[in-house]
């Protein structure tokens, strides 16, 4: 009962003498690459077809047949500004596990909460987004460009609102003073998670924003 | 982990990791690379774009790439410490990011194909 109780606060060691919970975080990441590689090649097949509805990029602006004009939906601005502050918020994930490996618990609520600021603004932006594309006319039903790029970019956003979730925990936590730097593994396998999700973003940030 | 508990390779591992001052550096190398990329799309497609903008369009998607490929590889060694961890860290990261990438290129020859000769024959 003692030792499932140790192992449950502070992980099993291995054979390879790595602690398994950080094992498991590594695996968990090395399936969601396939599962956002399906979506980003989803997407990039469906890229460019629009029958109907409106198109991303400048000279995507049309009249339809029955003279309804769609202007083109992207708005680069706002998304590098989210780029950005999901950067942004990996420097500082970084810097708050640097601080709770070190004991520093006020550099650790400081930097953890700069990065759940970030990532609540990123989600912010993100839901102002696909409500400004809903009301110019891009819905999941209007094209295989809207359903694709709601999907992959949708289901980013989920990742990243749950990463919210998991960091607000942590942060709570460190603030009842429950993150001592021996516990200091907890707050790097949530931002292992965090680390990915910026990373997934690199990739979506040219491929669905820039490349035309 | 225990005080008196005898430390593991993990946690050896995590004393190699860099110094606050590397990550601010490679924070500030992320963002001028971000606005290497927001820049190269401005002057080629965007508000900014004129005749040289055309001249660079042939090189737009592989430098976009390029530079992606470059803030990926930053996040993963640095950020989240492949280049100090375990290798089977790595391993297990890079083994599926490898599928992953031969699935994309593969649906982007698919349609390339599928666009220039089945549709045509």
């Amino acid at each position: 009962m003692a030792d499932h109780a140790h192992a449950l606060e502070h992980g099993l060691e291995t054979s390879t003498g790595l602690d398994n919970r950080k094992l498991a975080i590594w695996t968990f990441i090395g399936s969601e690459c396939l599962f956002f590689a399906s979506l980003i090649s989803n997407f990039l097949v469906h890229k460019r077809t629009w029958p109907s509805g409106p198109g991303p990029f400048p000279h995507d602006a049309w009249v339809s047949p029955s003279g309804q004009h769609f202007e083109p939906i992207i708005e680069i601005p706002l998304v590098t500004l989210g780029t950005a502050l999901l950067l942004f918020s990996s420097l500082f994930v970084v810097l708050a596990l640097a601080n709770a490996q070190r004991g520093n618990r006020k550099g650790l609520l400081l930097w953890l909460g700069l990065t759940l600021l970030c990532g609540f603004f990123f989600v912010g932006m993100q839901v102002y987004e696909f409500s400004h594309f809903v009301h110019k006319g891009l819905t999941l039903k209007s094209n295989l460009y809207g359903a694709s790029f709601f999907t992959l970019t949708g289901f980013h956003g989920t990742h990243v609102t749950l990463g919210v979730i998991w960091l607000l925990t942590l942060w709570i936590e460190a603030f009842r003073g429950k993150i001592p730097p021996a516990k200091s593994l907890n707050l790097e396998i949530a931002a292992l998670y965090w680390h990915f999700v910026d990373v997934v973003w690199i990739v979506i940030f040219p491929v669905v924003y820039l490349i035309q | 982990m225990d005080a008196h508990a005898p430390p593991t390779a993990a946690a050896a591992h995590d004393a190699d990791h860099p110094s606050s001052g590397v990550y601010v550096k490679i924070g500030v190398v992320l963002f001028v690379l971000t606005a290497l990329e927001v820049g190269l799309y401005e002057f080629t497609y965007g508000g900014h774009a004129g005749p040289a903008g055309q001249t660079l369009q042939p090189f737009f998607i592989p430098v976009l790439l390029l530079l992606s490929a470059a803030k990926f590889a930053l996040v993963a060694m640095y950020y989240m410490h492949l280049k100090q961890d375990h290798r089977l860290f790595s391993g297990v990261f890079v083994f599926p990011l490898v599928i992953a990438t031969v699935v994309i290129v593969s649906l982007i020859v698919l349609q390339a194909y599928h666009f220039a000769f089945a549709r045509s024959g």
